[in-house]
């Protein structure tokens, strides 16, 4: 925060106090949105002004309203909504939901101060996004290609290996093409202290962390922190895009924490409540986060977001995953018989979806026959699962030989193409490799969705005899 | 009217209440602030003035001034409508865009909604001359706004009088007079364009009932849930289902000749999408980019809340005037939900008594004020014509669950129902459009046209119900397998495998069958019906059903959506109806 400052006015007339809510008797000049500041004895917290009138102001504290005391507390109007500094040289650090450094390091010279609100992009001047990122994870590349300016979430459900698959994501994605520019902005919300450090640990000792800004909220940071910070990181991520041509990629979990930030801060404003408790607004808050990933005519860098979240209860139509499917373009979702069956990362890829991966593959982009071994790897995967079940019904000994192939195809689809070690990374051919190896199971004839050009060039059978003839 | 300027009391996000505003009226227009951000009044209490305001409002400060303008919201319309992108109140996107030279929407900026500059080629209608009398609704004249669009320039409502001047063939801007009305000692210039409140339905004759249906290129619903011309049809659906995709696809695709294409609180990649695409796309009809028709309105849920209930009217009210000039208009929103969500947050600020799950008294009525403004008509003035407005929106009920407010409210209104199902997009059967929750109420008006083409009442029929056994047999098939069933009802069940797989699926993605004709549906239906017949011969004679699952004549017809009508025409129809009929004569061994 810019604390350097003047302060415009200040008031001691404190008369309620709920939660962290202030009732402040109203000072001329008062702006709504502008930012507070509470000094206690000694040390100060930050809020906001969040409703206003001639008479009352009130306040939305970032942190423990305890200490304070109508008649005694100051109040100091900065005259400004909430500002952060940024700067490129936050590339390789650490920061709080407000931009604090916590790894230690100096503070940063900013080059501007923006508002962690930001602005909506203009609709008119957006581009349709393209291109893709490698993660290097197959199950995701081939199946789920997350596109540059895509927000595409995961979601998870708790004690599923989410943190593990943000940190090999932060370590392994890229963009190809020479001259491109890739950063990852990682934000954690709300995340214990165990995870805290598994993050911290993590991003240490990558050696990707030059590229790499990181922000931390632990679950004991203030409600508004927590709040603040997927914006925070946000607002770094479009300074770097949009002002240093940079393709940014920003993974922010664990949602759900905000979302519980979010409902408690309602409740505090006694607002009367949506579903199941979550305020009525949380889809146009959600919107506002998620909605700044893009790309836009004049600029050659885009705005990537994976927000990961868990679902409480494993539940899809809960409202935080709900409002999520609602903004964002497709989801991955994680499975628990998945990860019961040992698979990393346990994906299931029929609920899963990436809505932009159309447009991001193919010639020039990944590879020619990833949209044909796509669909292929989809349907045999699901005539594959329609055998289970009917096994399960008439047993085992009444399938065809065509039908056990297809189970065979399914294992080795789940423990070969999904599965994938933590540290392993492949690119876009060495995915669609091991697509084409265990799609050679299956009778050729089977391979409908695959054109005869492709396959002559692509199926392992043809590649041997043509290896063999060179 | 307008009186005198008030101050700003309280700021609480959208909502702006002010006072000292007296002689204000509701819905008037008002310029909030030291921007003039733009607010319209929604409710008066004692001094008390409720504001919504269309744009962020941090920033603001209380005593700041707040000016009526003595006007209710209102949106332009004339030439330089069709191709343009707008915000909620209706400012132009792309203009914006080049005037601040930023990347994001800044508040506080005014562009007018169409462009005074261009001059527009004018021609007059030679049926009106001085001394004529001339009533709301008549044609004075034509602009040729794109090569799809005859833009006629109507005497507006609420004038009327005698001509006492005509301007000749030529090129005018917009603010120049076309014609001059005077009636008594009163004169009114008519221009090029006029101004209408966008709350407001415009003036009709006469409500027609409806007689045609809108082809909409898509064949579930053209064919099995048909929507007329003048219709109104909610698709309601969970995330992923397909809403977004079926409103593109209906703008792209319909027997119309404007389409007017809402994003209401939805995402800014869709917009860019749907616009890149409508550049490329040509309309199957003419051969012209589908943007030389269409309007977009693009209110992404980050902009203001508050503007979303505005793109909404100032769409019905851009589609109510080209109906005006004899048009068959189609106008989709996604999603209406956004907007009911708006309207519970904004309600919410001024502590209004809650509805159910917060959402306000007024969800159901605001909703039946936009669906009663579609409908066929026959449209003031001379010459005589009629035009239609067809509505399409789209529902995002939380968790897909339809018992919800907005779709129970929105049914009462629609007389189609999409219901689009988890399930089926989950496995990727599209349109997700489910067959036993959805409906047509228009199936009978629209009858004496589908008929003319094929056995339709018969076929649809018969379909509906194949569906709806196949849904019965599901259960036991779940139990005890698919191949316990006795052979009747295996058929039934291979059949509607067929309807759904061959018949009722069609990608968007795919370039061919994007879009099919009517002419097309008929031919794979006829082709569908053929088989079943055939195979109920067959089956009476002991031919069992794994049999006829072999046939190649099976296949050819899940090969038919991907040939274009030409191709079907010119022989791929006849092929797929021979093999059906010679491979069964071979089955039988006749
Ligand atoms: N007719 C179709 N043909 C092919 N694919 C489709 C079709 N309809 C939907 N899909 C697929 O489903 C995805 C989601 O569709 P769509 O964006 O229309 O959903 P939606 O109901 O609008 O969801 P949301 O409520 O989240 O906006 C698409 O990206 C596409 O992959
Ligand atoms: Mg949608």
């Amino acid at each position: 925060m810019a604390l350097e400052r003047l302060y415009v006015k200040s008031t001691k007339q404190v008369f309620g106090i709920r939660g962290s809510l202030l009732f402040v008797k109203a000072i001329g000049g008062i702006k709504y949105g502008e930012v507070v500041e509470v000094s206690l004895d000694g040390t100060s917290i930050l809020g906001q002004v969040i409703d206003v009138s001639r008479d009352v102001a009130v306040i939305q504290v970032f942190g423990s309203a305890a200490g304070i005391t109508p008649g005694h507390t100051t109040v100091k109007f900065y005259g400004e909504t909430i500002k952060i500094p940024t700067s490129m040289d936050m590339l390789g650090r650490i920061f709080d939901g407000l931009a604090r450094p916590i790894d230690g390091g100096p503070r940063i010279i900013p080059e501007d101060y923006l508002d962690i609100h930001g602005s909506a992009l203009n609709p008119a001047l957006r581009v349709p996004p393209s291109e893709p990122i490698e993660t290097g994870i197959s199950v995701i590349d081939g199946l789920l290609t997350l596109v540059r300016g895509q927000k595409l979430p995961i979601f998870s459900g708790s004690g599923l290996p989410h943190n593990r698959i943000a940190m090999q994501i932060v370590r392994q994605a890229s963009v190809r093409g020479s001259g491109e520019k890739f950063v990852v902005v990682f934000g954690a919300i709300g995340v214990t202290f165990e995870e805290a450090a598994y993050f911290l640990n993590e991003l240490r000792s990558m050696g990707a962390l030059d590229r790499t800004v990181a922000f931390i909220a632990p679950a004991s940071a203030s409600t508004v922190e927590k709040l603040a910070l997927p914006r925070t990181a946000l607002t770094t991520a479009e300074f770097i895009a949009w002002n240093y041509d940079m393709h940014v990629l920003t993974i922010l979990t664990d949602m759900t924490n905000y979302a519980e930030s979010l409902k408690e801060i309602s409740a505090a404003r006694e607002e009367v409540p949506g579903r199941r408790g979550y305020p009525g607004y949380m889809y146009t808050d959600l919107a506002t986060i998620y909605e700044r990933a893009g790309r836009v005519v004049t600029k050659r860098g885009s705005m990537t977001i994976m927000p990961i979240l868990t679902m409480p209860d494993d539940d899809i139509t809960h409202p935080i995953p709900d409002l999520t499917g609602y903004i964002t373009e497709g989801q991955i979702v994680l499975s628990r018989d998945m990860w019961r069956k040992g698979i990393y990362p346990p994906v299931d890829v029929f609920l899963s979806l990436s809505r932009l991966m159309k447009e991001g593959i193919g010639r020039g982009k990944t590879r020619e026959d990833h949209r044909e071994v796509f669909s292929q790897l989809i349907s045999a995967y699901a005539e594959a699962q329609y055998l289970r079940e009917l096994s399960a019904i008439v047993g085992l000994e009444s399938l065809t030989p065509r039908d056990k192939k297809y189970l065979e195809f399914a294992d080795l689809f789940e423990r070969k193409f999904i599965n994938q070690g933590e540290h392993e990374r492949r690119n876009f051919e060495q995915t669609l490799d091991i697509g084409w190896e265990i799609l050679s199971i299956v009778p050729e004839e089977e391979l409908k969705q695959i054109s005869p050009q492709t396959l002559k060039k692509f199926h392992p059978k043809y590649r041997l005899e043509l290896e063999g003839r060179m | 009217m307008s009186g005198r300027t008030g101050r700003i009391y309280r700021i609480s996000g959208p909502l702006v209440v002010a006072e000292g505003l007296a002689g204000v009226m509701m819905y008037e227009v008002v310029r909030v602030g030291g921007e003039g951000l733009i607010g319209e009044v929604i409710a008066i209490r004692g001094d008390r003035v409720f504001i919504q305001v269309y744009e962020e409002t941090s920033g603001l400060t209380v005593g700041e001034k707040v000016v009526p303008t003595g006007r209710p919201l209102s949106a332009e319309l004339g030439p330089g409508l069709v191709s343009s992108i707008y915000d909620g109140l209706q400012r132009p996107e792309k203009e914006i865009g080049a005037r601040t030279g930023s990347i994001f929407i800044k508040r506080g900026v005014s562009v007018p909604p169409l462009n005074r500059e261009i001059r527009w080629g004018f021609e007059r209608s030679r049926e009106v001359k001085t001394g004529d009398k001339v009533l709301p609704g008549d044609v004075v004249g034509f602009v040729k706004e794109t090569p799809l669009v005859l833009h006629k320039i109507m005497v507006p409502p609420e004038v009327s009088g005698y001509v006492k001047w005509v301007a000749d063939d030529g090129d005018y801007t917009l603010e120049d007079s076309v014609a001059i009305v005077s009636l008594g000692d009163r004169e009114y210039e008519v221009k090029m364009y006029q101004s209408w409140p966008i709350r407001k339905p415009r003036p009709y004759a006469e409500k027609l009932s409806p007689v045609e249906p809108l082809i909409t290129g898509i064949r579930v619903i053209d064919y099995v849930f048909p929507i007329a011309k003048g219709g109104k049809a909610a698709i309601p659906g969970g995330f992923g289902t397909g809403k977004t995709v079926a409103l593109q696809e209906i703008t792209k695709w319909s027997h119309a000749d404007i389409a007017i294409y809402v994003g209401c609180g939805e995402r800014g990649n869709e917009m860019s999408d749907a616009l890149t695409s409508f550049m490329k796309l040509l309309d199957p009809r003419r051969g012209r980019p589908m943007m030389e028709r269409s309007v977009f309105i693009a209110n992404t849920s980050n902009m203001p809340v508050a503007a979303r209930e505005t793109s909404v009217f100032l769409g019905v009210t851009i589609g109510e005037y080209f109906r005006d000039m004899g048009y068959d208009v189609v106008m989709v929103a996604d999603s209406t939900s956004r907007w009911a969500e708006a309207m519970r947050e904004i309600s919410g600020r001024m502590e209004e008594m809650p509805g159910e799950e917060g959402f306000p008294a007024y969800l159901s009525s605001r909703l039946a004020e936009f669906y009663e403004r579609a409908g066929r008509v026959r449209v003031l003035g001379r010459p005589e014509r009629s035009g239609s407005l067809t509505i399409f929106g789209a529902v995002s009920p939380p968790g897909g669950d339809f018992s919800e407010p907005v779709v129970r409210s929105t049914v009462r209104y629609v007389q189609c129902f999409y219901a689009l199902d988890y399930g089926l997009a989950t496995r990727r059967h599209f349109p997700a459009i489910n067959w036993l929750i959805s409906y047509s109420l228009y199936t009978d008006f629209v009858k004496a046209y589908w008929n003319k083409l094929s056995k339709w009442s018969e076929y649809r029929e018969a379909v509906l119900k194949i569906l709806q056994r196949e849904a019965e047999l599901s259960d036991i098939v779940r139990l005890v397998g698919p191949e316990a069933l006795p052979e009747e009802d295996k058929l039934v069940l291979e059949v509607s495998r067929m309807v759904r797989e061959d018949f009722l699926q069609q990608s968007a993605l795919n370039p061919v069958d994007a879009y099919s004709p009517p002419e097309k549906d008929v031919m794979i239906m006829e082709a569908v019906m053929e088989f079943y017949r055939a195979a109920r011969r067959a089956l009476m004679k002991g031919v069992t059903v794994a049999k006829i699952r072999e046939l190649k004549s099976r296949a050819m017809i899940a090969q038919m959506k991907y040939y274009t009508l030409e191709q079907l025409r010119e022989g791929v129809f006849e092929k797929v109806l021979d093999s059906i009929r010679s491979e069964f004569k071979g089955l039988l061994g006749e």
